[in-house]
């Protein structure tokens, strides 16, 4: 009898578990899809599951705008915001984590108060600063953006990792001689290797995905692969077959990126921020 | 030289040092933060004062109040600040309750668990540009979604989800990309819920219901206040889903305070008017921010 409401409530929870995953990753399945169909067949009513793949869509998508140009752009702004984030932000953490005074609490709670400061407010003067110190439509310019509204949630979950190492530890190794600086590289950051890296990635999903500012600071020569996309969007509507393509696209490089550096978010996660 | 100074000083002057080291290392972030919030803070205040008009140049000077006038008994921006909090408030809601449920299922020993978390998670890597498209073309289109066409196998009429449920619309393709950052946030936390104490629970006869209660949930404060905290961070802002999907419309049924400073500001140039909006919206933002970090910063500092 309870071996059988056991097997039942197991038959319950796989169908349950398989359904709700299968529900909320379909949209991007028949993305992938239908970025191999053509036209006619992307737009067949009712939809076609089975069907003869074609790579026309990507073949018109390349031909008509430079992918590499907008995925290297959004790799530079990613990359680059983050590692200038993270070398900001480790300091900052290991000054509140291991140097606390009684000011910490309330910077800490202020810079992520900045964060809070909607993007549109402050629209117009960003624009203006970018245009007047010639940073508009550059990676730079998008880049330091990117890393400023990042930085306050990087500071904090670096904190909360920094906090979960012994401060005894730290105390062993100044002991032996070793200066701050030997500190925070050779004791600290191995420590807290798994804690830094799922912030990195989170960051770099951020970033890659960040579209507001990409839209409004970027127009030819800096724009990233949400501008791309955008420029897909308007007057391709109902080209299903090359909207699909160059969505799976622009999605496809941090898609794989996630699906690999998964486990490694959690565990980072599991060791800080949500412990 | 550091490794000289450093080296077993008398005791007041590390207290001294330390402290001095440690706003060296702070004042980095710290310094750019600020120049970063105060600079484009003043300019915006300074705009919002000013007839400003990019595409009126005849137009210009001290406006006082003007802007602010003009926004604030516009009736669009009520419904705006209604629409921004409404959307906050439901996508919160849908991550946080979905999400712990989800959590609590993910948790679960079942074939294939680990594909099917994945897939569960996938949605947070898609760009805001690309979800709203993929939601407004392939799976809502009226007559080529795929939504539609399973409605149609039923027996239903298709509907135009954006154009008949605009803010709802938008709403659902919010939350289908951040209920996976709440799910991967809370299963982690349920993950690292001490397995030996639910096994008591269990043993002492307490249901699945009981044990959720009283001893997962109590568990998930702290993880939740992370969900919270950076959701809202987010969610006070959403632009990309409104700007792909429906602009705004239809009339103002589903712009938020982000899109409608945008659309005054880019669309009819008025940087004065704008200037005043983004004012505004961080006056509201602030207020949020106020009861979320008050809300929040205890789970926080456990």
């Amino acid at each position: 009898m309870a071996l059988k409401t056991k097997t039942s409530t197991q038959i319950g929870v796989t169908i349950l578990g398989w359904g709700i995953a299968l529900w909320l990753f379909f949209p991007i399945f028949w993305m992938i899809l239908t970025s191999f169909k053509s036209e006619v067949q992307a737009i067949s009513t009712p939809p076609k599951l089975f069907f003869m793949p074609t790579l026309s869509s990507y073949a018109e998508v390349f031909e008509r705008a430079n992918y590499w140009h907008f995925a290297l752009n959004t790799v530079i702004v990613s990359v680059g915001a983050t590692a200038v984030a993270i070398a900001l932000a480790v300091p900052a953490a290991y000054s509140m984590a291991f140097m606390p005074s009684k000011r910490t609490r309330g910077t800490l709670l202020w810079m992520l108060s900045t964060r809070m400061l909607p993007p549109v407010g402050v629209l117009v003067p960003i624009y203006i600063l970018a245009r007047n110190t010639h940073l508009l439509d550059t990676c730079t310019g998008l880049a330091i953006v990117d890393m400023l509204t990042n930085l306050p949630i990087i500071v904090w979950m670096l904190y909360t990792f920094f906090r979960e190492v012994p401060a005894p530890i730290l105390e062993a190794g100044r002991m032996d001689g070793a200066t701050r600086w030997q500190e925070m590289t050779m004791v600290l950051l191995p420590l807290a290797l798994p804690g830094i890296a799922s912030t990195a990635l989170l960051s770099l999903i951020l970033c890659w995905n960040e579209a507001f500012w990409s839209l409004n600071l970027t127009s030819s020569h800096a724009a990233p692969l949400t501008a791309f996309i955008a420029s897909f969007s308007s007057p391709e509507g109902l080209f299903f077959g090359k909207l699909s393509a160059a969505s799976t696209l622009a999605v496809a490089p941090i898609l794989v990126f996630g699906w690999i550096s998964q486990k490694q978010l959690v565990r980072g996660l599991t060791f800080g921020a949500v412990k | 030289m550091q490794a000289v100074l450093e080296h077993s000083p008398p005791a007041g002057a590390t207290v001294q040092t330390a402290k001095r080291t440690g706003f060296l290392l702070l004042s980095p972030s710290v310094l750019i933060l600020l120049v970063w919030s105060i600079v484009p803070l003043v300019m915006t205040l300074w705009y919002s004062v000013q007839n400003y008009n990019l595409v009126d140049p005849t137009l210009h000077g001290f406006a006082g109040i003007d802007n602010y006038w003009y926004l604030l008994t516009d009736p669009d921006f009520l419904h705006a600040l209604l629409n921004t909090l409404v959307l906050v408030a439901g996508v919160l809601l849908i991550s946080i309750g979905g999400g712990t449920l989800l959590a609590v299922l993910y948790d679960q020993e079942f074939f294939g668990r680990g594909i099917a978390r994945i897939m569960v998670i996938s949605p947070f890597f898609i760009m805001p540009t690309v979800s709203a498209l993929l939601w407004k073309n392939l799976m809502l289109h009226p007559i080529y979604g795929v939504y539609s066409a399973m409605m149609r196998a039923v027996g239903l009429t298709p509907i135009d989800w954006l154009a008949r449920f605009p803010l709802m619309t938008v709403m659902m393709i919010v939350a289908w990309e951040w209920l996976p950052f709440a799910v991967l946030i809370l299963l982690t936390a349920v993950q690292s819920l001490d397995g030996e104490q639910r096994e008591a629970a269990r043993m002492d006869g307490a249901g699945p219901i009981a044990r959720f209660r009283y001893i997962i949930l109590p568990h998930l404060g702290r993880a939740i206040s992370v969900v919270v905290m950076i959701e809202t961070i987010y969610l006070l802002t959403i632009f990309a889903e409104i700007s792909v999907t429906t602009a705004g419309g239809p009339g103002v049924a589903s712009t938020n305070l982000a899109y409608l400073i945008y659309s005054r500001a880019l669309l009819q140039f008025d940087v004065g008017g704008a200037s005043a909006g983004g004012v505004v919206a961080i006056v509201i933002a602030n207020i949020v921010a106020i009861f979320l970090v008050r809300a929040v910063a205890r789970n926080l500092e456990a």
